[in-house]
């Protein structure tokens, strides 16, 4: 079961919510980093790094001996990562985001692929956490492939996956093909106006779905207004609590610094299960 | 010859669009007839990348020989050169102030691109 934690604004609480789910369930549990931009659960867990590998995407490289300048490739390109003028292609490989089409339609079977490191991913574990992290070379704006190629990793079993934040191609990335998607946000204006973008995503993608309150005492109440109206389940609701921010900044895991919070999130865990296999039903028949 | 001048606006009065991959338009002037016309750069004032390549590749059909602009990036700048398209960058004002400019002899031609990408 993959259930994404994500959010539309940034900065609600994703990794917390993400870092303390998979340390309140039985092991074996994973835990994937998806937020490639700024991983940052590895703050939280604290997990032994066992190994890295390199995450590539294939840009063209084409043999001046067999093109005959046609242009095809230029043509298909829909992101301008290569054009063909009155001379040789010209190849942008930052641009490229490695489909492949200029290889397929060249009819001189003049274009070959060259693999361009974008990224890493990095595999750790921890007290019955396996964990496995991608990381975006600096410089690098291509991050759907690095998400993909982390979230190969998913196992099979129990696999919480933290999100970027926003409602982009990273997040859709992300999202796509999970069990359910928990959507973090905080009860101000910005996190209602993002959390409406959050759920018309989900809904546009027919993924199942709830929300996280986090600091749930420090707004008003227009977010569980909004989700009593659209008849979204609120899972759970974080306290504003300092000692929760306090054990944050010193990178501690909340349900460390304070062990009643796991009963929560095992609380948010059933509602998941509950709520995913409800929802789905319904999608199905719907 | 054919000059390509990114405005802002449809004729020669129009201000000068700093930018050039997403130049509103370009006036294509001759400066034999001394006529112009307008070509259209909507698809890229908004493509998500690869605008500056992408309106190389249009000036390069267009059959424009040297382009008067603001400013020019580094994928610009090599698909303009592979197109044998002269640069000429730090321009301002009206489109008419820079063909005079041009037609005065004052320009040097650009050697780079003069700003970053704006992508990477």
């Amino acid at each position: 079961m993959k259930i994404a934690v994500a959010s539309g604004k940034g900065g609600t609480g994703k990794t917390t919510v993400a870092v303390n789910l998979a340390l309140s369930l039985p092991s074996p549990v994973q835990l994937l980093d998806c937020d490639v931009e700024e991983p940052n659960c590895h703050l939280f867990l604290k997990p032994e790094i066992q190994r890295e590998e390199v995450v590539g995407i294939p840009v063209p490289e084409v043999d001046p001996d067999l093109c005959d300048l046609c242009g095809e490739c230029g043509r298909i390109c829909q992101f301008n990562a290569i054009v063909s003028l009155k001379t040789q292609p010209l190849v942008f490989p930052e641009l490229c985001h490695g489909c492949g089409g200029c290889r397929l339609v060249c009819p001189r079977e003049a274009i070959h692929e060259e693999n361009r490191p974008i990224g890493d991913i990095i595999f750790g574990r921890r007290e019955g956490v396996d964990f496995v992290q991608g990381r975006l070379h600096i410089g690098q704006a291509m991050s759907p492939p690095l998400i993909r190629a982390v979230k190969k990793e998913a196992a099979g079993g129990v696999c919480i996956i933290d999100c970027p934040p926003g409602t982009t191609c990273p997040v859709i990335t992300a999202i796509r093909d999970t069990d359910f998607v928990v959507l973090v946000t905080e009860p101000t204006p910005f996190g209602l106006h993002d959390l409406r973008l959050a759920v018309d995503t989900c809904r546009a993608l027919d993924l199942p779905f709830g929300v996280v309150i986090n600091r749930c005492d420090s707004g008003d109440e227009r977010v569980v207004a909004y989700c009593h109206e659209e008849h979204i389940p609120v899972l759970l609701e974080i306290a504003d609590d300092r000692r929760i921010a306090e054990a944050y900044s010193r990178g501690e895991p909340a349900v460390e610094a304070l062990p009643r919070l796991r009963r929560d999130f095992s609380r948010l865990w059933k509602k998941i299960q509950h709520h995913s296999t409800r929802m789905k039903s319904t999608v199905t028949r719907g | 010859m054919k000059i390509a001048i990114t405005a802002a606006g449809d004729d020669l009065h129009a201000p000068l669009d700093p930018r050039f991959g997403r130049a509103a338009r370009f006036i294509l002037y001759d400066t034999e007839s001394k006529e112009y016309a307008v070509v259209d750069n909507e698809q890229n004032l908004n493509a998500p990348q690869g605008a500056g390549v992408q309106s190389a590749e249009i000036l390069s059909r267009s059959g424009a020989e040297c382009l008067l602009t603001g400013h020019c990036g580094p994928k610009a700048f090599r698909t303009l050169t592979a197109a044998g398209i002269c640069v000429y960058t730090g321009l301002s004002g009206t489109v008419a102030d820079a063909i005079r400019r041009f037609e005065s002899g004052e320009l040097g031609e650009a050697s780079g691109a003069d700003v970053e990408g704006h992508w990477q």
